[in-house]
């Protein structure tokens, strides 16, 4: 019988780029092999993915050396044998109905149309996707629409499956129900499975053999879990691997909370509760997907205005100063005091005058990105405030180097690696010194590495006094460094008390 | 001495579209549709001034002919003005245009017009001329299908104005500001994919 | 005009007969047409038109929805050419009822077409190639997420510091911004899902199947016929009248 996966001295280089992805790459996978692929950012695991499933085509993609063979032939020559599963489900769905997609690849194969169908409903039955057939793709969780996925794929029985970090953009519900239809699919099969996760937890049960990657090389180390684990722990996790073991370390306050900066007053999405973030405090939003964390974040932000209710800045120059007057970290930059508030109702505040008080960073650092260099980004804001240039030209350096970005200066924001622009959207958020800091989902598709510099960070910045709102479903982020938890359940504010607290527990004021 | 086998290469790979030369092309396709619908939302100026007001019109007609633009700078490949006009247009007829066919119609000629241009340079020059020419050509393509839809009967003096206001606006619509938007789309790296993103000089 | 991509009519009347029966209809009306500006044939096909409305169930709020523009366009390319041209006021009116009579069959043709029905048309009857008309559809899906996008990419800015302010000319630059970004968030996508397709085999030169049939019934041939001929009479009419002009460039 053939083997699932042969590399011998097999080599990658993407077209734009001048050294190889991956070199002298030597690996045998064989068939029902579940090998677990590890490495850090950059050691070409995605790549190898991508050619096994026949997507990398050289010359034009790219230059190859050596020889990758899936089930005895060149890779993607034996059409459906392997099948690759994408890290962003959203954007690997073809069809806008759920029937459709699942025939998408069936149709390729030129699979009968009599055959289709009832294989479209056999797959999705066992996936556990039970909409109709004509269920719009878009209105699915992510981690239905990676079930889809699945069940496109499953629909052509392949003997090799590629899961490329298929939790890593999911909430923990959609990543629980993934790992469950990974297991049940591939467990119940005689196929192999390379898998490349962040998240090791959860699907180590899964596996039988670890493979790790050395970048622009080929096979660092490789043999049963427990050993790779065990002998080579502490160097994963430095690379960013969440390793299982003991969970991040709770990073508390050194003092009390300050006044509260802003206060949310009968919004309708948090049914009459009165929210309010505080100066020296985190407020970690929570709850599952369409509960109205998003919506509750942005109407913080003076980013949406509220049907219903009133949200009220009360931070700014002229108010009292009720906390306790805090000797200023180096983590501060500001160095006068805080500028007044515009009179207007706060959903209305001009733009110039909101990002002296309020900084947000949205889940995808992308969506903010206004100029072509790193150093015009960290400026924009300073400059819309009107701040003397010598003092946006200070603000700037000082950024550069706090959050290690002085040698992309001059690059493209756009060309920055995931980890690098959320640093980037961070400190633009901070170029302004603002009291308030709001943040949608920081550690989305985060590695461990990045987890811990962005748990870091927050941290400073609440003990130099900000007020910080996080929205998040991270559930140890929470618990590393949420002062105090608001839980969203359809619409409505389940609790707004102490992180971890039972839901019925009386909010704490 | 180029061979005739190395030509016939050059050509196949020149002249067949990948999978991302179509998905791509009919993304700035469907982007297009997107950013005519927020530029109506943003003036308020809903197809009644478009459609009632000829001026109106001419000014506002880069924003049409600019997806045809862009995807033959980024495919850089046969038919890329062409087919990716031709989707906007029809993506405007899914959305609801009250023009129906007829803006399919102006699709056609929309494309073909700046494809012929770009067919001219042999699909090798993607400069800023070239590219000012083919908004043009788009522009006077989509004035004289007004003129024959619509101001057939106009004085010759109208007629001519018209086609030079409508090409003068589509040249720097489509064809100016759409050649500096692929170009900072190179530099985001996002054009990677394609001949237009690559580090080489650009042409 | 709301980004929707349901087609209202769809699950209506019109909604049964093939999409490529209904464009070659809407076609031929386009092209019947075009050579001539006279108010007979305008008017008949106009007439026509409207008297079989009742005839396809269409509820008379989803047309007005989609073609309440089109009498007011009409007016204002009647004023233009009331002030420009020195044509006589029959031709005027007729260039206006054309403009009128030649919209309308398309509106109804995508209003009660789903994008997917289209697709399937254009591939198994009109033989367009299926990478091209499902690589487009597969685009045309990505239209939701767009539009959510770029309201996300404007908050962004606002966040950033960034709005339009009183100045035209700071709108336009922020549009322009807008722009830029939804490019890069559309294209990015776009190279996933073109990868996501081709590890599902969609680049294969060997050919495909379809898992939806589009059949031609007797009511297509029906349509396209009866079209036909009713545009084919009204030019007859016209020329039997003397009215028949036509008016090119």
């Amino acid at each position: 019988m053939a083997r699932a996966i042969e590399a011998a001295g097999w080599g990658w280089r993407h077209s734009d780029r001048r050294r190889f992805a991956l070199r002298h790459l030597d690996l045998t996978v064989e068939e029902g092999e579940r090998v677990l692929l590890l490495g850090a950012s950059g050691a070409g695991k995605s790549t190898l993915l991508k050619a096994l499933a026949g997507v990398l085509r050289a010359p034009e993609a790219g230059d190859e050396e050596g020889d990758l063979l899936v089930g005895g032939h060149p890779a993607g020559d034996l059409p459906g044998y392997a099948g690759l599963v994408f890290q962003d489900p959203s954007s690997a769905i073809v069809m806008g109905r759920l029937g459709d997609d699942v025939a998408f690849g069936m149709e390729n194969r030129a699979v009968p149309l009599e055959r289709i169908w009832p294989r479209v409903l056999e797959v999705l039955e066992l996936v556990g996707l039970r909409y109709p057939l004509d269920h719009r793709t878009d209105r699915l969780s992510g981690g239905e629409q990676q079930r889809l996925a699945i069940a496109g794929l499953l629909a052509l029985s392949p003997r090799l499956w590629l899961l490329d970090e298929p939790t890593a953009n999911l909430d923990p519900e959609g990543a629980a129900m993934v790992r469950e239809t990974i297991a049940e699919v591939v467990g119940r099969s005689n196929a192999a499975m390379l898998l490349v996760e962040h998240r090791v937890t959860g699907l180590a049960e899964l596996v039988d053999r670890v493979v790790v990657l050395e970048p622009a090389g080929g096979v660092l180390a490789d043999g049963p879990p427990e050993e790779i684990f065990g002998r080579l722990g502490p160097r994963l996790r430095a690379e960013g691997v969440w390793v299982p073991g003991p969970r991040p370390a709770r990073l508390a306050p050194p003092r009390a909370p300050g006044r509260a900066v802003v206060a949310a007053e009968r919004l309708s999405v948090v049914d009459g509760v009165d929210l309010a973030a505080h100066e020296g405090q985190v407020l970690a939003v929570t709850g599952s997907n369409g509960s109205g964390k998003t919506t509750l974040a942005l109407a913080l932000a003076s980013l949406l205005a509220p049907t219903s209710g009133e949200v009220r800045f009360l931070g700014g120059a002229g108010q009292p100063a009720s906390g306790p007057a805090a000797p200023r970290s180096a983590a501060t930059l500001r160095p006068g005091a805080r500028p007044p508030c515009p009179a207007a109702p706060y959903p209305t505040w001009p733009a110039r005058e909101l990002v002296r008080h309020v900084g947000t960073v949205f889940q995808q650092p992308e969506q903010q990105f206004v100029t072509s260099s790193v150093a015009a980004e960290l400026a924009v804001g300073p400059r819309r405030c009107g701040m003397p240039e010598p003092e946006v030209a200070r603000r700037t350096a000082e950024l550069l180097e706090r959050l290690a970005l002085t040698h992309l200066a001059d690059a493209n924001p756009f060309t920055l690696s995931g980890g690098e622009q959320r640093r980037l959207s961070v400190a633009t958020a901070l170029a302004t010194d603002p009291e308030l800091l709001v943040l949608d989902e920081p550690t989305f598709g985060q590695d461990a590495r990045g987890w811990d510099e962005l748990a870091a960070l927050l941290a400073a910045q609440r003990d130099a006094g900000r007020a910080i709102v996080t929205v998040t479903h991270d559930g140890e982020l929470v618990a590393a460094l949420a002062d105090r938890e608001a839980k969203l359940e359809g619409g409505r504010i389940a609790a707004a008390c102490a992180p971890g607290a039972p839901a019925e527990a009386a909010p704490v004021p | 001495m180029v061979t005739t086998e190395v030509r016939r290469r050059r050509h196949r790979a020149l002249v067949r579209w990948r999978t991302v030369d179509i998905v791509v092309a009919s993304v700035i396709a469907v982007t297009g549709g997107v950013v005519f619908w927020a530029w109506d939302q943003l003036w308020n100026t809903t197809q009644v001034a478009f459609a009632a007001f000829p001026p109106g019109q001419a000014v506002m007609y880069g924003i049409w002919l600019a997806p045809g633009l862009v995807g033959a700078l980024v495919i850089r490949r046969p038919g890329a003005a062409l087919y990716t006009e031709l989707v906007a247009s029809i993506v405007e007829a899914l959305l609801g245009s009250s023009w129906g066919l007829s803006v399919v119609l102006y699709g056609l000629a929309q494309g073909l017009a700046p494809e012929i241009v770009f067919a001219a340079f042999a699909y090798r020059s993607w400069r800023l001329p070239v590219a000012l020419l083919g908004g043009a050509a788009a522009g006077a393509a989509a004035a004289g299908l007004d003129l024959h839809y619509y101001y057939a009967a106009w004085q010759t003096g109208w007629k001519v104005s018209y086609v030079v206001i409508v090409a003068a606006s589509a040249m720097l619509v489509a064809g100016l500001c759409g050649w500096y938007l692929v170009r900072a789309l190179a530099k985001t790296g996002v054009l990677q994919p394609f001949a237009s993103g690559r580090r080489s000089p650009s042409v | 005009m709301t980004l929707v991509l349901a087609a209202p009519l769809a699950a209506g009347r019109l909604g049964r007969f093939n999409p490529a029966a209904k464009l070659a209809a809407a076609a031929i009306v386009m092209v019947g047409l075009l050579v001539t500006a006279d108010l007979v044939t305008a008017g008949i096909v106009l007439g026509a038109e409207l008297a079989a409305l009742p005839l396809a169930r269409v509820r008379p709020g989803e047309l007005a929805r989609r073609a309440w523009p089109l009498p007011v366009a009409a007016a204002g390319v009647a004023l233009a050419n009331l002030v420009a041209s020195s044509a006589p006021g029959t031709t005027t009116a007729a260039i206006s009822i054309r403009l009128i009579a030649i919209a309308l069959p398309g509106v109804l043709v995508f209003a009660s077409t789903d994008a997917v029905d289209l697709a399937d048309a254009l591939v198994q009857q009109v033989r367009v190639p299926p990478r091209f008309a499902y690589g487009a559809l597969a685009a045309f899906r990505l239209l939701p997420m767009l539009a959510a996008e770029w309201e996300t990419i404007g908050r962004a800015r606002r966040a950033r510091g960034i709005d339009a302010g009183r100045s035209p000319l700071r709108a336009a630059a922020l549009f322009g911004s807008r722009v830029y970004a939804l490019l890069v968030a559309a294209i990015r996508t776009g190279t996933r899902l073109a990868a996501a397709m081709d590890a599902r085999g969609f680049d294969s030169r060997s050919p495909r199947s379809c898992a939806r049939r589009q059949v031609v019934r007797a009511h297509d041939w029906l349509l396209v016929a009866a079209t036909a001929a009713v545009v084919a009479g009204a030019n007859l009419t016209a020329v039997a009248v003397g009215a028949w002009h036509p008016l090119l460039l």
